[in-house]
């Protein structure tokens, strides 16, 4: 076991799968020399060389289309998008190609690549730099969307990723990139793609949430343990496919959902997963099943952002509201 | 191997910054540029021509079953044939054909079955397997959007250090997109093995080539990406063959990826729902029916004795019986399975596609049961 934070997990978890496939190539806007502007790829082109660590020109729709490419001759790039509020110029590949050449080719082809973005917000940033759009790929057919909230699920959600035939958009919550350090197997693991966690039993609600508010509900969850809640949280880790189980039986269990995501709520992934419940659980219910979302608006500016993203208060507020009723 | 007598100048010759077009045959099939004239038998030569011939009987075809209602939209090659058929002739089993959707000659020649096509064309994605044809992607439909990929096998090719060319084809149109410029440029910096070949038909859909850019062609776009270009005559075989036969060896010995401007002129419709009389007119399209690259190689082949313009009837009766025949493989395709519906978009089907699957089963055995 080694102490790691984030950046560090997905650092060793790249590390690990260049050493032992040659298939791995891992590109995109400043990640040779400079590592990453968070860091991330730091040292990667030093061990294994600029054949397969390298920056490429400055052009989203570029890297991924011809990441695609690699992958029809069975290499697997792993591509970093600098920011997830960049990745729309990619866009038209990763929905019209990436997401369906299996289907296309009929199973000739695959896409397995992983497409690694920070996003998220609450850090003070510049217009685009604080946003979840990851309803938006979670919406499309033949994509897998996974997102890690600790640095050990980060290594082992990449290490499956790296090894998984499908595509993967994998998100990393850039609030907690460094934040978080805890315990990590220095040795290869993974955490299948697709299960969520429960991270805490609990009675009477079930909160999903995941990525960097796992770390805001588990605060909100002081508060409710001291009003006497008990509260079952699950980190639903892959967006999709979406752990439907899960989710199941945890509301037959509890009879109540709360589900807290930094996306937009209208048509984003807690309205899916109140979907679920209803579809899974209706006679369960003790409430009606309820989302702690972002406003339907863009992240504001660093002056506003305190009121856009839930604070423990919010979430504990929310929590008791849905108990209460 | 073909390779060209004059080993690399053709590119410096017709440099894409001089306002000129590579030609080595007239209208009427006289060699008018023997020095360029490339190293083929008569034999190949006939090959080709009857290839041409083929495409275009497939072609005429399926424009005629899409009007019967026996296939649904369709994209006419009418008047390109020798733009493709030189690239087929030219690219081996280990290169790779990255497709647009209006190149059928090249398609037949990776090893496409005609079957395949009229099973694409006509709604089945079987169509898109090309079992029997390795190095081959499936056709692409938003426009450019394929040439990236492109761009990436070449890097696969340099990665593993293999000796395969990528061939890629696109429209006029298609170089007004973000992914022409992008992987014109990706395939400059990383000297990938990729031959772009832009069918300058005139037209995208509706809208003639000068509205599309106010650059002088579109293979002096080459020039801004530090790659080789070339503009040609696309309806010239000879002058295809040649300019692709440079380009191959080119990229294949590591220098890098090459642009082709194929000037062409699609005869027939954008697709079968397209309407070419409210764009332009009969003395337009009378003046490239002139420039037909079937009949200009036909004109050739006459002048040296190796065909005579009655043998094309019988030729093109075999033809017709031929392309039936592939007809009625689709036509007689098994029915579409719900199956094929979720199968193939991942390797491991999520759970919520299985449900979906057998919810609808569950729809159909109900309709079943009020029978």
């Amino acid at each position: 076991m080694k102490v790691m934070n984030m950046v560090q997990a997905i650092n060793d978890a790249i590390n690990i799968k260049l050493g032992d496939d040659p298939n791995i190539v891992v590109y995109g806007e400043d990640v040779g020399v400079e590592g990453g502007v968070f860091r991330v790829t730091q040292d990667l082109q030093k061990k294994y060389g600029e054949k397969r660590v390298f920056d490429s020109p400055l052009a989203e729709s570029g890297i991924v289309g011809s990441a695609l490419g690699m992958c029809i001759t069975g290499l697997r790039p792993v591509v970093e998008i600098q920011f997830s509020g960049f990745v729309y110029p990619a866009f038209n590949q990763i929905v019209s190609h990436v997401s369906r050449m299996r289907n296309r080719s009929r199973g000739k082809y695959g896409a397995q690549m992983v497409i690694r973005m920070p996003y998220g917000g609450n850090i003070k940033a510049l217009e685009h730099h604080s946003e979840s759009p990851e309803a938006l790929f979670a919406h499309i057919p033949g994509l897998q969307v996974v997102i890690p909230s600790t640095p050990y699920d980060a290594k082992g959600l990449l290490i499956a990723s790296l090894e998984s035939d499908d595509p993967v958009v994998f998100m990393e919550p850039k609030r907690i990139y460094r934040a978080i350090k805890q315990e990590v197997p220095e040795e290869k693991f993974s955490i299948p793609i697709g299960k969520g966690k429960i991270l805490s039993e609990g009675s009477n609600i079930t909160v999903v949430s995941y990525g960097a508010m796992i770390r805001d509900v588990q605060r909100a969850m002081i508060a409710a343990k001291e009003a006497g809640i008990s509260v079952e949280l699950i980190d639903l880790r892959t967006i999709y496919p979406i752990d439907r189980e899960i989710i199941k039986q945890s509301v037959r269990k509890t009879g109540r959902i709360l589900i807290v995501t930094e996306a937009p709520a209208s048509f984003g992934p807690s309205a899916e997963l109140i979907s679920i419940v209803n579809e899974e659980a209706f006679l369960s219910l003790e409430a009606p099943p309820t989302r702690l979302s972002g406003f339907d608006t863009v992240p504001p500016l660093p002056k506003g952002e305190h009121f856009y993203f839930h604070s423990p208060e919010r979430i504990f507020y929310e929590i008791k509201k849905v108990v209460d009723y | 191997m073909k390779t060209l007598k004059k080993q690399h100048s053709l590119f410096k010759e017709f440099d894409p910054l001089k306002p000129k077009k590579f030609q080595i045959m007239d209208n009427n099939g006289k060699i008018v540029n023997p020095g360029w004239k490339p190293d083929i038998s008569d034999k190949e030569v006939l090959e080709a021509y009857k290839f041409m011939q083929f495409a275009r009987t497939a072609d005429l075809m399926a424009v005629s079953f899409q009007r019967q209602g026996r296939m649904y939209t369709y994209p006419p090659n009418l008047g390109q044939e020798a733009i493709a058929v030189a690239a087929g002739f030219i690219m081996r089993k280990e290169d790779w054909l990255v497709p647009v959707f209006r190149e059928m000659g090249a398609w037949l020649l990776k090893g496409a079955k005609l079957s395949d096509i009229f099973l694409y064309w006509g709604g089945y994605e079987d169509g898109s397997l090309f079992s029997e044809a390795p190095h081959f992607l499936p056709s692409s439909v938003p426009i450019a959007s394929q040439l990236p990929h492109a761009v990436g096998i070449g890097f696969a090719i340099n990665y593993r250090k293999e000796d395969s060319v990528v061939f890629t084809f696109v429209g006029d149109g298609g170089t007004s997109e973000g992914d022409f410029h992008e992987a014109l440029n990706f395939s400059g910096v990383w000297k990938v093995p990729v031959i772009f070949i832009v069918q300058n038909n005139q037209y995208a859909i509706s809208v003639p080539v000068e509205k599309q850019t106010a650059s002088k062609s579109l293979a002096i776009k080459s020039v801004a990406y530090g790659i080789e270009g070339i503009k040609v005559d696309g309806n010239d075989f000879f002058a295809m063959f040649a300019a692709i036969t440079e380009a191959f060896e080119y990229a294949r010995k590591g220098n890098g990826p090459v642009l082709i401007e194929a000037v062409t002129f699609r005869r027939g419709a954008h697709t079968t729902s397209d309407d070419p009389t409210l764009y332009r007119t009969e003395e337009e399209e009378k003046k490239w029916e002139a420039k037909d690259p079937i009949k200009r190689l036909r004109g050739y082949l006459i002048s040296q004795k190796l065909w005579k313009e009655t043998d094309d009837k019988s030729l093109l009766e075999q033809y017709k019986k031929e392309v039936e025949k592939e007809f009625s493989i689709y036509e007689n395709y098994p029915p579409y399975k719900l199956e094929d519906v979720f199968k193939f978009h991942y390797k491991n089907m999520p759970e919520d596609l299985k449900k979906q699957r057998v919810e609808y089963e569950k729809f159909l055995n109900w309709m079943e049961a009020r029978k």
